[in-house]
């Protein structure tokens, strides 16, 4: 029997009973639909991430001082001698607090900010209108802010905010520039700040220490020396580890991108668990089959059918409903990623992940295929003639 | 727990020519279904031998029954045993699609054989859309298209009512006289009289054999 007649065969079989077929695939389709997406989201998520943390920069270390296990804190005055380290390009200082800013009759909680010169270009965001702090606004303590873009838009809505006066917490600040909207917000809140000379922060928040601070390296290459450095002058200065933690933003992303790795994997797991449920409906439906089909089964073996044509018969059978509900799968997960992305939510979709699960899809036909296909070929002529 | 061995056919010994038109009678339960099996080869004799063409067929794997089947005999049922899912030019290709004959080859040589039972424009039905008596030539035309030498017809007549059944046997009339070898089981005298031997089976044994007059 030639391959053409084969698929034609079962082609007609599975459209003589269209609504069995359908339910029968529809494990595979829901289990296929499941993997792909789910995946698609799992990378999305890891891509997204990637993106905006490369995009801040490899040659960062952050210092978050926790004060734990140390009743030292540390100053703005300190952190000239980390600015010495060699290979350490500069250092910028950050002291940060919620608070809620008003103009007028609009008022909205967002995040004050204490940033010297450096920290707009270090964060990766650009300006929009105005000015951005400068060593002078950092000398004189100037009450100074520059808005983030949600800041702007939910005070000021469309009127223009430069030299309006605002009130941070009760305390007047004039408006001298907005931030451009940062939107892959994969990071947080990145348009909710407001930012203000850190000299500025420091006085009105009653604070002089420091909570953070960034230490730029003149390349990424520097950043695992600069780091090591950092690290002991902290230790030397707080005389305990628990008081500070040192990150850079590679450590970060490895970490990150495992997390969302193993979750991707976890998801397509219980989603390939599913797609193995779909290949048991399959096995059921094609035992059922094989049985209805015993009549024709001895008609086919009286005409000359050999057992290896009936279980060719009955594996293409499942072969072709397993293929064409992974088929189907495949075209629904793309539509439901699409879908997706219209609520932000990113997802990437690899070939590779639609091959494999197509090719799972069609090997779980198969594999589940040959049980009840090897009994339909099985059937000894007479006893399959006289079945009624 | 004992075993009972219930012999369907016992000592039967037979000889079939070339191109002989035979009719097996019996009552139901006599062994004459097995003894179709066997020479249709649909199944083999646990004891004894059945020669076919010379070639001993009890020795036979099942693939090289199949090819038997396929080549070398034609069958014809009381129920017709058409697929109910294909219409009445495939039916009559079936046998052609287990000799890997191509598509259009296989639609050409079905049409004639349907043209020569008398169903010419009748391919594009179902066996449901058809009678009684149409199913059974659909059914004559699919066992003559491998053109084998030997068809096997049990009770065709069975199922139709007397027209048909006159028709039916007509056909197979004919066939004889084209050289077909014919086997007709029936246990109608007036059907099987019109074979050349009639062979009487009964409890597995041939009981009489006569010739027909």
């Amino acid at each position: 029997m030639d391959i053409k007649t084969i698929i034609k065969m079962s082609l007609k079989a599975i459209a003589s009973n269209k609504l069995r077929s359908f339910l029968t695939m529809l494990g595979i389709i829901i289990g296929v639909t499941s993997i792909i997406v789910l995946v698609s989201i799992g990378q999305g998520t890891t891509a997204n991430i990637t993106s905006s943390l490369q995009q801040t920069g490899s040659n960062k270390i952050i210092v978050r001082i926790t004060n734990q296990g140390s009743i030292k804190e540390l100053s703005y005055a300190d952190l000239k001698d980390y600015k010495n380290i060699e290979g350490v390009s500069y250092v910028s200082p950050t002291l940060s607090s919620s608070i809620t800013a008003a103009y007028e009759s609009n008022s909205y909680d967002a995040t004050l900010t204490g940033a010297d010169e450096n920290y707009i270009k270090i964060n990766n965001y650009t300006l929009s209108t105005g000015r951005a702090i400068t060593p002078l606004d950092m000398d004189n303590r100037n009450k100074v802010a520059i808005l983030g873009s949600d800041v702007a838009s939910e005070l000021f809505s469309h009127a223009d905010p430069i030299n309006k006066v605002i009130s941070v917490d009760g305390i007047n600040y004039t408006v001298v520039g907005v931030l451009e909207s940062k939107d892959t917000s994969s990071t947080g809140t990145s348009d909710d700040i407001i930012l203000t000379p850190f000299t500025t922060a420091q006085r009105v928040l009653k604070n002089a220490n420091i909570s953070s601070f960034t230490v730029i390296a003149d390349s990424s290459d520097d950043v695992e020396n600069v780091m090591q450095n950092v690290e002991l002058k902290l230790l030397s200065y707080f005389g305990t580890e628990d008081a500070y933690n040192v990150n850079n933003s590679q450590d970060l992303l490895d970490s990150i991108t495992e997390v969302t790795n193993t979750l991707s994997f976890a998801l397509g797991g219980i989603a390939f668990i599913s797609l193995l449920v779909g290949g048991i409906g399959i096995m059921n439906i094609m035992l059922v089959s094989a049985t209805e089909r015993t009549k024709e089964i001895g008609i086919r073996k009286a005409v000359g059918a050999k057992k290896k044509d009936i279980l060719m018969q009955f594996l293409f059978e499942s072969a072709v409903i397993s293929s064409l509900g992974g088929f189907i799968g495949i075209l629904l997960a793309y539509i439901i990623c699409a879908i997706l992305s219209k609520f932000s939510i990113s997802t990437v979709t690899s070939f590779y992940i639609v091959l494999t699960s197509f090719i799972f899809s069609l090997a779980i036909g198969i594999v589940f295929g040959i049980m009840p296909a090897n009994k339909a070929a099985k059937l000894r002529p007479v006893d399959a003639l006289r079945y009624e | 727990m004992g075993q009972n061995i219930l012999k369907a056919l016992d000592d039967v010994s037979l000889e079939i020519n070339d191109g002989e038109y035979i009719s097996i009678m019996g009552p139901s339960g006599s062994g004459k279904s097995t003894l179709m099996n066997i020479l249709g080869c649909l199944d083999i004799a646990d004891k004894g031998k059945y020669y076919l063409d010379d070639k001993e067929i009890n020795e036979y794997t099942d693939n090289q029954l199949s090819e038997i089947r396929n080549q070398k005999i034609g069958f014809v049922f009381q129920k017709f045993n058409l697929l109910p899912r294909l219409n009445a030019l495939e039916n009559v290709e079936l046998s052609l699609v287990y000799r890997k004959m191509d598509a259009k080859s296989r639609a050409k040589t079905a049409q004639e054989y349907l043209e020569k039972v008398g169903l010419k424009n009748w391919g594009a039905h179902k066996p449901n859309e058809l009678s009684g008596g149409q199913q059974q030539r659909v059914a004559i035309a699919r066992a003559l298209a491998g053109n084998p030498q030997i068809i096997l017809a049990d009770e065709p007549t069975g199922n139709l009512d007397s027209a048909s059944g006159r028709e039916i046997m007509q056909i197979l009339k004919d066939l004889n006289k084209e050289g077909k070898t014919i086997i007709l089981i029936t246990h109608d005298l007036k059907v099987a009289q019109q074979a050349d031997r009639i062979l009487y089976i009964i409890d597995g044994k041939i009981s009489q054999e006569r010739t027909a007059v």
